[in-house]
């Protein structure tokens, strides 16, 4: 699944890094301690964060990420979008927790080997 | 000419939820002299409705107290933030004001009280003292500086409501003064094993919530006097002065 079809599929605000909407989603990953998501966030994952600091957009290119969705209605940072134009990494908004976004990514079959 | 000031710049008073009862003005200033400080700090979570009478408890008993707060970003990261006077001080709680919500529940998070520098209890802050403002660390350290305050990341040496533990790395457009290790991680230990803390001044102080706890770690810099003006002096490393250890 592309980011692009995550956005369609769940209705997800772009607020930056439109250049990034082709990159592959093979996992997920919630948390909003940085220092703990530095050390464990697969690759390829959309990240799921009330965060919104640019501090995110560093994260998500060291982990090799494929999206961060800034949830719960929160809204990332003016110097978070532009750093996310830069890096290609896609920010999308969610309105609800990440816990409801986590259970529908799951059900559509994000992070499960099987369905591919 | 310089002198050698011992300065223990994060204390929390009584009007802090977290903080011991015992910690009222008069008492702080009793135990930082008997703990021969010359300089300590106010830093009450989102407040600094008691660091006047504190630092007139100060000037009665020949100690200098600068005025704080530790305010809570919406990053939830803690930030030492202190001022030159009072006035100055409750200009940035009037601003935190704006941008803090809900209400305390003492027998949950505790009480918080404002109290004179002779123990007369004023009355309780009812706000979530202990919660997280809406304003960004950026917004924080702008506004400190336009007050001709200074903004010190606290206890960067922990997991919790800390920079590095909150935002996985110091981000470098943060105008910081200086970072503050806490008591549990020796300064010279910190240096070496704290990611990226190297190129600030780096601090040490209690974070005391309780009295023993007061002057438990301090910092000792090279001070024309203690006051504001010359820690910022210290902290740049300017005119001679500078931080001891």
């Amino acid at each position: 699944m592309l980011v692009k079809d995550l956005v369609e599929r769940f209705e997800l605000e772009v607020a930056g890094g439109q250049n990034g909407l082709d990159r592959e989603v093979t996992e997920g990953y919630c948390g909003d301690l940085l220092s703990e998501v530095m050390g464990n966030a697969p690759a390829g994952c959309v990240w799921m964060t009330v965060q919104g600091h640019q501090n995110i957009v560093a994260v998500a290119v060291l982990r090799e990420m494929a999206a961060i969705v800034v949830s719960g209605g929160q809204n990332p940072d003016a110097e978070t979008i532009q750093k996310a134009d830069k890096e290609g990494i896609p920010i999308l908004k969610w309105p609800d927790s990440s816990f409801r976004l986590a259970g529908q990514l799951f059900s559509a079959g994000v992070g499960i080997p099987e369905a591919g | 000419m310089l002198k050698l000031i011992k300065a223990d710049l994060h204390i929390h008073s009584c009007l802090s939820p977290c903080s011991d009862w015992d910690m009222s003005p008069k008492k702080i200033v009793q135990r930082s002299v008997e703990q021969q400080l010359d300089l300590i700090a106010i830093c009450d979570h989102n407040t600094a409705e008691n660091v006047a009478a504190t630092m007139r408890e100060g000037d009665h008993q020949g100690i200098v107290v600068l005025p704080g707060m530790e305010i809570c970003s919406r990053e939830e990261v803690h930030m030492v933030t202190l001022f030159k006077n009072a006035e100055d001080a409750m200009e940035m709680q009037h601003f935190i004001y704006k941008h803090l919500s809900g209400n305390n529940q003492p027998e949950v998070f505790g009480h918080q009280v404002i109290a004179d520098e002779h123990d007369q209890v004023l009355g309780e802050n009812p706000r979530l003292l202990i919660g997280a403002t809406g304003l960004s660390l950026m917004n924080i350290v702008k506004k400190t500086h336009d007050l001709g305050g200074i903004s010190i990341s606290s206890h960067v040496d922990r997991p919790s409501y800390s920079l590095i533990g909150q935002l996985g790395f110091i981000p470098e457009d943060l105008q910081l003064d200086a970072v503050e290790v806490s008591f549990r991680m020796p300064l010279e230990k910190a240096r070496i094993e704290v990611p990226g803390i190297e190129d600030y001044p780096c601090i040490t102080s209690s974070d005391a919530h309780f009295l023993h706890d007061i002057g438990k770690v301090w910092t000792e810099f090279m001070l024309g006097a203690p006051s504001l003006e010359e820690l910022i002096l210290a902290l740049a490393g300017k005119n001679g002065r500078h931080i001891v250890n």
